[in-house]
């Protein structure tokens, strides 16, 4: 099912969550609504969903107007952070919940619902824990039931907040592979809440970044870790260095001195550069338009070690940290070269 | 703690033992003679009939109350919060006047019921509107912080599913208060049984009739019939231990259910 | 697994719905909280528990204000200043005072035993306190009888030492303080438990002695709860009226508390009078919920 969202706006009080949001999703895409805390992403899925109505702006299912029918009436599968299992009923009842609900008129037989609940506690791989209790699982296996709980109504969308955020890392990575797996399966078209960033590269065939209520960019995982469009897609997403700079005549410089980079488009004035770890390289300290600095802390095992090196004077300093490999030479305080490979320049409001 | 235990003891054990003590200077003959007389057996079916009908009212109104309580917003709604508390703090003999002067023939309620040939003071009727009276805010107080606390997402999740209100009710909410619902039951149950000031003023009085059980322990006692008043108020006392353990496990069992204590 | 729906609750709910109310939904956003029950539903349940509510407390305690004045003012004041009702409401404060006194003292070392330690009999302890809540009034005052009466267990030593404890005030401070004495104790259980011992641990790790630390760790700790616990544990014992009636012996002017008073004057067909000293206690409750529900924001939830 094709979803479009345009122009949604909310607000609560005088602090608005979502501001102008405009969002295409494919039939059978799997979605990553992608943020820190109060980008509005968690708000926006509650609105897809129907539990909040926007202010202003259009959501669509299919072409049809969604928000003139309630969250019922919608036939969305939701998946809550903390479950929200029903404790009283097994996990057998709680993943038939739905088609129980239904009125007499189009509910199935007994005979099939039981058939449905075991074909998707099969899917889940829960079979074997049919008859227990919400409280006698652990969490990873309670988010699962409250999948299958959803995906029992044969929802259209599947709508994911943070599902795996009150997991352990551990059972969280297997989960989120799991999760890939099963929407490759069913192909529901699907669109989940994170904040953690690595989920959302891992999982998902597209990623939408969120902040302050506006979607700063969607694209594919590989897009938006190499293609930033905006320094606070480039700043959430993987690791990044920061270095103030200054454009001026064309050229970008750092404390006066030119670097010979390219501006990238961006006005005169203040800027940031950014960039990755692993895409800055030492280089001798010598040379013409080079970015110096001088290492102060060397760290780390494995295969590349992490120098911290010291830009600018002891009043301006601005501290990054760079991959070097094992093999190169250095020394605390050590004066080297910085050479960016791959670098965005950003106006000083993000742009 | 020595001194703790010590006074517990003092105020609260060895009266109590005294009582049994007491009752098992009866044989079990007399004691069965006592128990089983018209006028106690008479006594003790109207107070525990009386008590669980009005338990049974405040058990289902009680429900409305806290629902409109905690789920909706109107005016005044804070004030009937408080208000909700007020038969907890108001004197027994207060109350008991009050009610008797309002259900009388005379009284303002009284006088609206006469004509309809409805007598409510001085007869069962006036008991178990005075017993409905005391026992109104357990079952409120009871299920409010269990419903204040419900999770939000189930409801939503029940809806998302499909589920109408009515089903959401039914089948996600209720079972989650149900052990609330109970022990709310149970407490103001054992109110009533043993209430006394509230109920003698509106109550007739009247051996066989309308004559509660706490008021023939009294009347017992003033004959000075020791033995019979030990033997009733024995039994009343294994009612109210039965009940207190009934309670004791409900809150138990809710707080398997929410996690909550009650 | 199929995606396609089998069931459509969209469009089932469109059935049996006019052309015309279906272009007015499709216009109109509904906006609603999932929670949010039907509106005839929301008005019913309202309706009805402010009926309730009304018609079961507010009538019977604005009757009592009523019934008071129903005689005029000079009667009222009168009920208020004769020479019976002024005992009656000596006696009752007396004995509320000193039932308050003496069940909070206890009642703190009892909360403070049983929330800080550990010990065998714990549970037992607890159901006792609980005990007094469950027993009527009534048996309440009974068992006092029983031990201190004429034909009590105590009766003839109490006799031939000229000791009277029934029918005399010393009964009816003991009745008042077995009926009362939870309510200090169960205000304080689970706030010290929640509080639980490190305060303690490590005022006494500092060098304060047990008492040192009693007086200023643990009692600021529960002062609001305390004085919870003390203004309705007086409010009660001020009230009491079944345990208080089997005990005292009904004698006007000198075991008659205020609530006994109040029987004596409605029995005996005073029913203004009644009502006037009824309505002082009636004053009292609703002052005691007041300071309730002030006192109750500054006492921690849990």
């Amino acid at each position: 099912m094709r979803i479009s969202i345009q122009n949604v706006t909310k607000r609560f009080d005088d602090f608005t969550a979502l501001d102008q949001v405009k969002l295409d999703i494919r039939s059978g895409e799997l979605i990553a609504l992608l943020g820190p805390s109060g980008s509005g992403k968690t708000t926006l899925l509650r609105i897809v969903a129907g539990f909040e109505w926007p202010d202003e702006g259009e959501v669509q299912f299919d072409g049809e107007d969604a928000l003139t029918h309630s969250v019922g009436e919608r036939n969305v599968g939701f998946v809550f952070q903390h479950y929200a299992l029903f404790r009283h009923m097994s996990v057998f009842e709680n993943v038939a919940f739905g088609l129980r609900a239904r009125p007499r008129r189009h509910r199935h037989s007994e005979a099939e619902i039981r058939r449905r609940v075991e074909r998707l506690l099969d899917l889940v791989q829960l079979k074997w824990l049919a008859e227990r209790y919400p409280q006698q699982l652990s969490g990873g296996q309670r988010q699962r039931v409250a999948l299958a709980r959803a995906l029992a109504i044969e929802p259209r969308v599947l709508l994911l907040d943070e599902p795996f955020g009150a997991l352990d890392a551990k059972v969280r990575k297997e989960l989120r592979r799991w999760l890939r797996n099963l929407h490759t399966e069913i192909s529901v078209t699907s669109i989940f809440v994170t904040h953690d960033q690595e989920e959302a590269l891992e999982v998902a065939d597209r990623v939408v970044v969120m902040d302050k209520g506006r979607i700063q960019q969607a694209g594919t995982p590989q897009q938006v870790y190499d293609h930033p469009h905006t320094s606070a897609v480039h700043e959430f997403i993987g690791e990044s260095i920061v270095v103030p700079v200054v454009i001026e005549q064309g050229d970008v410089r750092f404390g006066g001195e030119p670097l010979g980079l390219d501006p990238q488009g961006v006005a005169s004035g203040d800027a940031l550069l950014f960039a990755r770890p692993h895409d800055i390289t030492i280089v001798p300290s010598s040379g013409e338009q080079r970015l110096r600095g001088v290492v102060k802390r060397i760290h780390g095992i494995g295969p590349a070690r992490r120098v911290e090196i010291a830009l600018g004077s002891e009043t301006a300093e601005t501290l990054i940290e760079v991959d070097a490999l094992r093999t190169q030479p250095l020394r605390v305080g050590q004066l080297v070269g910085l050479r960016p490979d791959q670098y965005r320049i950003f106006s000083k409001d993000g742009g | 703690m020595g001194v703790s235990l010590l006074w517990l003891s003092l105020i609260v054990l060895i009266p109590l033992a005294a009582l049994f003590a007491k009752t098992a200077e009866l044989s079990a003959a007399h004691f069965i003679e006592i128990i089983t007389s018209r006028r106690v057996l008479h006594a003790l079916q109207l107070s525990f009939a009386l008590s669980f009908a009005a338990a049974a009212v405040n058990l289902v109104f009680g429900t409305l109350v806290v629902w409109a309580l905690v789920r909706y917003r109107f005016p005044g709604r804070r004030l009937f919060d408080a208000i909700v508390d007020i038969p907890f703090a108001l004197p027994t003999a207060v109350a008991g006047i009050a009610l008797t002067n309002l259900y009388a023939e005379s009284g303002w309620i009284g006088s609206l019921l006469a004509p309809l040939g409805i007598q409510v003071a001085f007869t069962p009727l006036g008991i178990f509107v005075a017993l409905v009276f005391i026992g109104l805010p357990f079952v409120v107080r009871t299920v409010q912080p269990v419903l204040e606390d419900l999770e939000k997402e189930l409801e939503e999740a029940a809806a998302s599913l499909g589920a109408s209100r009515w089903t959401i009710f039914c089948r996600v909410v209720l079972p989650s208060i149900v052990p609330a619902l109970l022990t709310g039951f149970a407490l103001a149950l054992a109110r009533a049984v043993g209430e006394y000031g509230s109920v003698i003023f509106i109550a007739g009085n009247l051996p066989n009739v309308s004559e509660i059980a706490p008021l023939l322990i009294v009347i017992r006692l003033q004959e000075f019939r020791y033995a019979d008043a030990t033997a009733i108020a024995a039994v009343m006392l294994v009612a109210s231990f039965l009940l207190l353990f009934l309670i004791n496990t409900l809150q138990r069992w809710s707080e398997g259910r929410t996690g909550k204590r009650l | 697994m199929s995606v396609v729906p089998l069931y459509d609750p969209a469009a089932e709910m469109e059935i049996g719905v006019t052309a015309a109310t279906a272009h007015a939904r499709a216009t109109q956003r509904r906006k609603v909280d999932v929670r949010d029950d039907p509106a005839w539903v929301r008005w019913t349940i309202i309706s009805v528990s402010i009926a309730f509510l009304g018609i079961f407390v507010v009538l019977p305690l604005i009757n009592v204000f009523a019934q008071a004045f129903a005689k005029g003012i000079a009667v009222y004041v009168d009920a208020l200043t004769n020479a019976e009702t002024l005992a009656a409401i000596r006696l009752t404060l007396a004995v509320a005072a000193t039932s308050v006194v003496l069940n909070g003292l206890f009642g703190l070392t009892a909360a403070w035993a049983i929330a800080k330690f550990e010990f065998r009999g714990k549970n037992f302890l607890i159901t006792l306190v609980d005990l007094p809540f469950s027993v009527s009034p009534v048996i309440a005052g009974l068992v006092f009888v029983l031990l201190f009466g004429l034909q009590g267990l105590f009766g003839p030593w109490l006799a031939a030492h000229d000791v009277k404890i029934i029918f005399a005030f010393p009964g009816i401070l003991l009745a008042t303080i077995f009926v009362t004495f939870p309510f200090i104790v169960r205000e304080l259980i689970p706030l010290m438990q929640e509080q639980g011992t490190e305060e303690e641990e490590a005022a006494v790790s500092l060098g304060a002695s047990g008492l040192r630390t009693f007086v200023r760790v643990t009692l600021p700790n529960v002062k609001w709860a305390l004085l919870y616990g003390v203004l309705i544990c007086n409010a009660r014992a001020m009230g009491e009226f079944g345990a208080v009636s089997v005990v005292s012996g009904h004698i006007r002017g000198e075991t008659n508390t205020m609530p006994l008073h109040i029987e004596a004057l409605y029995e005996g067909y005073q029913a203004a009078p009644a009502f006037a000293v009824a309505s002082l206690l009636a004053l009292l409750a609703l002052v005691t919920l007041i300071v309730k529900a002030v006192l109750e924001k500054r006492i921690p939830k849990d």
